[in-house]
C-alpha cells in the first residue's frame, strides 16, 4: 500500500468530482461537502466508465405517492445502464450486498505532513502551505 | 428421486378453481332483490345466458367430454361435481369461482346486482349443501367502491375465501382506482384471485383484436404478466402489505421470464417508482400464487423440472383441476414428474398457507 496526491483540494469544489489515475487504474474521486470519497471509474455491472455518471440524490418512497429527495447529491448513476451507487461505499443501490463499485481510502493531508514522505505525486505538485487529496492503494 | 406413478392428486387435496356454472338465468331471480327482479324481468335478461366470450360453454377446452351434462351447462350440478370431483379426488375443499357476463356490464348498479344474486345463490345452492366448498365473492370489478362494499357483506361468512377479478379489466389491476378493492380485500384475510378473462374493453392482445380463440386464450398469459406488472409497479403490496394474489388459469411457466425481465429493467428505472425497494421477483414470491391448470408444461420431465427451480419457489403453486375445462384426462390433474414432498406441498401445504380462511384439519 502507498499514498498517492491525486489533487489539491481546491481543485474539487463540493459536488465536484476529478477522475485520476493511479498504477494505472482510473478513479474518480468526489466530494461531499468537505469529505472525499474515491471509487474504480468501472461499473461492476458491465465495465462502463462509472465516475463519469450523473451525481443523482437518494429517491424514496414509503408508499407509492409519498415522495421523498434524500442525500441530495450522493448518489452515482452509472452512464450505461443506471444503475444507482453510494458515492461513499459503493455499494449499488439495487443489489448492494452484491454489486458493489470498488471504493477507495481518500483523505486529506496537509502539505506540510505529505513532503515528510513517503508518497508519490507524479501529477501533483507538493507545496507545504497547501491541502492535498491523498488516495492509498 | 421417487417419483409418483400418476399426476392424480393427493388425498385431502385442496382444488382452488372449481367453475360453478349457473344452469340458466332465471335460476338467479329469487336471490335478486325485489327492485333488480322488477327491472331484469321488464327487460327480458332472464332469457340471457350472460355466458362471457373468454369463456364460450361449447368450446371443447371448456367442456371435458366425460363432464358434460346432457341437458345442462358443464359444471352446472353439484350432484355431478361430487362424483366427478369432490368424492372421487377426495378433495377436502373446493374453491368455486363463477365467471359470469355480471364482471363485465357496463352499468356499474346492474353489475352489482348480478354479482349479489350470483353470491347469494352459490352460498344457499352449493355451499349450504357441500361443506367441502367454499367460494370467490363475486364483484363489480369496474366500480372499486361497490366491489368493496360487497366484500364488506360476505367478509363475515368464512366460507367466502377469495375476491375474484379478470386480468384484463378497464384498466390495469393495479391503478389506484382500484385500490378499494385491495384495501378490503386485505382488512378481511382474502386473497384476491385474478382469473384469466377479460371485459374487453381492450383487445386481449396488445396488437389489436385477434381472428381467432386460439389468439384470444394464448394471449392470457399476456394479459397476467401485464396485470402483474401493474399491480408490482404501482405499489399495491407496498400500500397492502398483507395482501396476497392468486393468479388462476395463467398457465404459469411464462412466469420466470417476465420475472427476468421486471427484475432487469428495475435496476436502471427503479428512481420512477421509488417504493420498490426490492428485487420484483422478491415481492413476486411474497405476495402471488398460481393455479395449476392450466400448466403450460414443456415437453419433458427434464424441463419442468428446471421451470419449477427457475419459479424459485416451492410455495407458489396451488392445486387445481379447472373443473369442468379439459385440460387433463383421467385423474391426472398434476403433472405425472412431480417430487412428492412438493405434490403435497402443491394439493395441501399452500393452499391452506393462501387461503387462511379453510379449515386446517388434521391429514388423514
Amino acid at each position: 500500500m502507498a499514498r498517492h496526491v491525486v489533487a489539491t483540494v481546491d481543485e474539487i469544489p463540493p459536488g465536484g468530482r476529478k477522475i485520476v489515475t493511479v498504477r494505472g487504474r482510473e478513479i474518480g474521486i468526489f466530494r461531499l461537502g468537505d469529505e472525499f470519497f474515491g471509487l474504480i471509474n468501472r461499473c461492476p455491472h458491465q465495465g462502463a466508465p462509472l465516475c463519469q455518471g450523473a451525481v443523482v440524490s437518494r429517491l424514496v418512497a414509503p408508499v407509492p405517492g409519498e415522495y421523498h429527495l434524500t442525500r441530495p447529491g450522493e448518489m452515482l448513476r452509472c452512464p450505461w445502464h443506471c444503475w444507482e451507487f453510494d458515492i461513499r461505499t459503493g455499494k449499488s443501490w439495487c443489489d448492494p450486498n452484491s454489486v458493489q463499485a470498488r471504493a477507495f481510502d481518500v483523505a486529506v493531508e496537509k502539505g506540510a505532513t505529505l513532503v515528510e514522505g513517503p508518497f508519490s505525486a507524479e501529477a501533483v505538485e507538493v507545496t507545504v502551505e497547501a491541502s492535498y487529496v491523498v488516495v492509498t492503494m | 428421486m421417487d417419483r409418483p406413478a400418476s399426476g392424480c392428486p393427493v388425498p385431502g387435496a385442496i382444488d382452488c378453481d372449481i367453475h360453478a356454472a349457473l344452469p340458466n338465468t332465471r335460476v338467479l331471480l329469487p336471490y335478486f332483490e325485489p327492485y333488480w327482479r322488477e327491472h331484469i324481468q321488464r327487460r327480458g335478461l332472464e332469457r340471457d345466458s350472460f355466458e362471457p366470450s373468454s369463456y364460450p360453454a361449447n368450446a371443447p377446452i371448456n367442456k371435458r367430454p366425460d363432464w358434460a351434462l346432457a341437458d345442462a351447462p358443464a359444471g352446472s350440478s353439484l350432484t355431478a361435481l361430487q362424483g366427478h370431483i369432490l368424492d372421487r379426488l377426495s378433495i377436502r375443499h373446493g374453491i368455486l369461482n363463477v365467471i359470469h357476463g355480471a364482471q363485465v356490464m357496463f352499468s356499474e348498479d346492474l353489475s352489482l346486482a348480478f354479482c349479489r344474486a350470483i353470491n347469494n345463490w352459490i352460498r344457499a345452492e352449493w355451499l349450504d349443501r357441500d361443506a367441502r366448498l367454499c367460494a370467490s365473492i363475486v364483484v363489480p370489478p369496474h366500480s372499486a367502491e361497490l366491489a368493496a362494499e360487497e366484500i364488506e357483506r360476505l367478509a363475515p361468512d368464512p366460507r367466502f375465501v377469495q375476491v375474484l377479478l379478470l386480468a384484463m379489466a378497464e384498466l390495469p389491476l393495479g391503478r389506484r382506482q382500484n385500490w378499494p378493492i385491495y384495501r378490503a380485500a386485505e382488512k378481511f384475510g382474502l386473497p384476491v384471485g385474478i382469473h384469466a378473462g377479460s371485459s374487453f374493453r381492450h383487445p386481449p392482445s396488445a396488437l389489436g383484436w385477434p381472428s381467432y380463440y386460439l389468439e384470444d386464450y394464448v394471449s392470457q398469459s399476456q394479459g397476467f404478466a401485464a396485470a402483474l406488472n401493474s399491480l408490482v409497479a404501482e405499489g399495491v403490496f407496498v400500500k397492502f402489505p398483507a395482501l396476497k394474489v392468486v393468479l388462476i388459469e395463467s398457465g404459469v411457466t411464462w412466469l420466470p421470464a417476465s420475472l427476468w425481465r421486471l427484475d432487469k429493467t428495475w435496476r436502471g428505472v427503479r428512481a420512477e417508482t421509488p417504493w420498490l425497494e426490492q428485487l420484483p421477483t422478491e415481492t413476486v414470491r411474497e405476495h402471488v400464487r398460481l393455479t395449476l391448470q392450466p400448466f403450460d408444461a414443456p415437453p419433458t420431465a427434464q424441463q419442468l423440472e428446471i421451470v419449477l427451480e427457475q419459479l424459485g419457489s416451492d410455495r407458489m403453486l396451488l392445486f387445481s383441476t379447472d373443473y369442468p375445462h379439459w385440460h387433463f384426462d383421467g385423474d391426472d390433474a398434476l403433472p405425472a414428474a412431480l417430487p412428492p414432498d412438493l405434490m403435497r406441498k402443491i394439493c395441501i401445504d399452500n393452499p391452506l398457507e393462501t387461503y387462511t380462511r379453510l379449515v386446517k384439519e388434521p391429514v388423514p
